[in-house]
């Protein structure tokens, strides 16, 4: 019973999180969409989420991995991560009234302007396979961050390659 | 020139929406110190006395004592210690000549400052000890408040009496610090005494906010702010906080440079697709695409003599240096060495870049002659990024990590001394060098 009830608190929040996102002029923050995707945005790199995200089927539901990630110096779609960008290009064109904010980050390596440079173009891409799937142009917008706001700090190959990414932000 | 700025000012300022920065009203106060990690080998040695006070009690700064870390800290003087002086005259009719040379003190300063009133009376001279001469001497008045920027004030003079340039210990930087991360990060801008003291908050957010630029009048400070959700190029008066936002197109808003006359605003915008360098007319807000490439044009700084402009593009696949007309037309690139030099900075006199050369131990502040292309990488450090130079050409400040924490750096022109100005917490990033502002 409870989880139940649980459940449908979920999704009204979430609900009124799409809403909020549609009539937000973009202003949405990594911090905001964290938390309405109930923490599961940290499971991102894992595989299963992925499959999960496809078992969904009906495409009122958004796919529950939000951030994409991508080798050094590149802006190329990496093919593990391909399910994940299908996932979404079926909920945005399931749900016409639903926009999306790409936001484009780089590894803190390099100048801070020329990084915002980076994050867009993996921002671009990622816009450009969502409206080769059939995706209305409308409902993207992109914001590049470069290396401000990391997802982790640190200067270790583990935490460039995590703050190299793509966030799905609603 | 002045009156130009006052005047596109005035055109701006009643053509947009001017609202007031989350100013000063808490006075967020944040000194820097500034760290030695190397001296150099060919620096000046020369003997500051302390300054005779004549009034009750002490000062509340020590005015000889300023005046020694500024010229420490210009990498062209080694001051002796206090312990190695060997005596303490406070004017140049105490001073036997020889006693100076057997400590090999090249140039002696002393002083003394007698209160007047609510003010003080600050007397200093200066002596060649080779030359067995007096080379400078002043008097000037200040308060318990300004006695810091007398200070400086004395240093400009010492520095250029010897070196025959001007001295620029009494500019500001502006700078951004960060701390927190995830929801809990805060960004603020910060403007400070060119020695890191005084430093007040002057804009605070939530988001990031990067590449303060002075305007060439002090006034002023363009910079990127990503407080509606999106970068957009905002201008801030720097004393009273009135701003605008200047632009906020579709995509990236970055990398403002403002033009030697102060008419013009050097920018990167990705509205059309991928970004370029545009140049935005202030008092008729007019834009002008210079580059039209699909590869990433930014970082743009104009040339001293506002004729050309310098940039960072990838367009070979790397980013490398280029330089173009200001009015546009054919881009020509400028560095060859290594596959990545970025964010070029002018010297004052046009001769010389400073930018951000990568190698196989990491990102460091380099340099290249323009007429002969010689590239001197000046700093060790691995993760220097925004090099702003002095506006008398000596110094480059820069941003660098020390540890975990993100600090400034400086090094002077010639590589031989470098220092770092840590926060006291947080990090620190962004470094501007304003221009001369006296």
């Amino acid at each position: 019973m409870q989880i139940k009830t649980y459940a449908k608190t979920l999704a009204v929040a979430l609900s009124l999180a799409v809403v909020a996102g549609c009539s937000s002029s973009g202003g949405t923050q990594e911090g905001d969409m964290n938390g309405t995707s109930g923490g599961m945005s940290g499971q991102g790199m894992t595989s299963g989420q992925g499959t999960s995200g496809s078992q969904m089927g009906a495409n009122d539901q958004r796919p529950s991995v939000d951030t994409i990630y991508f080798a050094f110096d590149s802006e190329e779609i990496r093919p593990e991560f391909e399910s994940v960008l299908r996932g979404h290009a079926q909920y945005l064109m399931a749900n016409p009234n639903v926009n999306v904010t790409l936001q484009g980050y780089a590894d803190e390596r390099g100048t801070r302007e020329y990084n915002l440079g980076l994050g867009e173009r993996r921002a671009q891409a990622v816009e450009q396979y969502l409206s080769v799937q059939g995706v209305s142009p409308s409902q993207i917008q992109i914001v590049s961050y470069g290396e401000e706001r990391p997802a982790v700090q640190g200067h270790t190959e583990e935490a460039y390659a995590k703050n190299r990414r793509v966030v799905f932000a609603y | 020139m002045k009156r130009w700025m006052s005047q596109g000012w005035k055109a701006l300022a009643a053509g947009w929406l001017v609202s007031l920065a989350c100013l000063a009203t808490t006075a967020q106060a944040q000194n820097l110190t500034i760290e030695i990690t190397r001296g150099s080998d060919q620096a000046t040695p020369i003997a500051i006395v302390p300054f005779e006070f004549s009034g009750q009690g002490g000062l509340p700064q020590d005015v000889a004592q300023i005046v020694s870390d500024d010229l420490e800290h210009s990498g062209q003087f080694s001051p002796l210690s206090r312990s190695a002086l060997v005596s303490l005259p406070s004017s140049s009719e105490d001073v036997f000549y020889d006693d100076w040379k057997r400590v090999d003190a090249r140039y002696l300063v002393v002083g003394k400052i007698e209160p007047q009133g609510n003010q003080y009376r600050i007397q200093y001279e200066l002596m060649d000890i080779l030359g067995g001469k007096r080379m400078l001497g002043e008097t000037l008045t200040s308060s318990d408040g300004n006695l810091r920027a007398s200070a400086h004030y004395i240093s400009d003079q010492i520095f250029e009496a010897i070196t025959g340039i001007r001295g620029a210990f009494s500019t500001r930087i502006a700078y951004v610090a960060a701390s927190g991360t995830g929801d809990n990060a805060r960004y603020a801008l910060y403007v400070a005494d060119a020695d890191g003291h005084n430093g007040q908050q002057v804009l605070s957010s939530d988001d990031p906010i990067l590449s303060p630029a002075w305007s060439p009048d002090g006034q002023k400070i363009a910079y990127v702010s990503f407080e509606s959700g999106n970068s957009a190029i905002y201008v801030q008066n720097a004393s009273t906080g009135e701003r605008l936002r200047l632009t906020s197109f579709r995509g990236i808003n970055g990398a403002p440079a403002w033009s030697p006359d102060g008419r013009k605003l050097a920018m990167s915008l990705s509205k059309d697709g991928q970004p370029e360098i545009y140049v935005m007319n202030l008092a008729t807000r007019q834009l002008t695409r210079l580059t039209t490439n699909p590869a990433i044009e930014t970082e743009p700084d104009w040339s001293p003599d506002g004729q050309s402009l310098i940039f960072t593009s990838d367009r070979s696949g790397a980013p490398q240096l280029y330089r173009m007309s200001a009015t546009g037309g054919q881009a020509e690139r400028v560095t060859f060495t290594g596959n990545y030099n970025s964010d070029g900075r002018f010297s004052p006199d046009g001769k010389t870049l400073f930018m951000v050369t990568r190698d196989g131990s990491g990102y460091h502040v380099a340099k290249q002659e323009l007429d002969t292309g010689r590239v001197t990488v000046l700093t060790d450090s691995r993760w220097d990024e925004s090099p702003s130079v002095a506006p008398n050409g000596t110094m480059v400040i820069f941003a660098t990590q020390q540890g975990a924490q993100g600090v400034l750096g400086a090094v002077s022109s010639d590589g031989r001394a470098s220092f770092r100005l840590p926060s006291a917490q947080g990090d620190v990033r962004e470094p501007a060098w304003s221009p001369f502002l006296n």
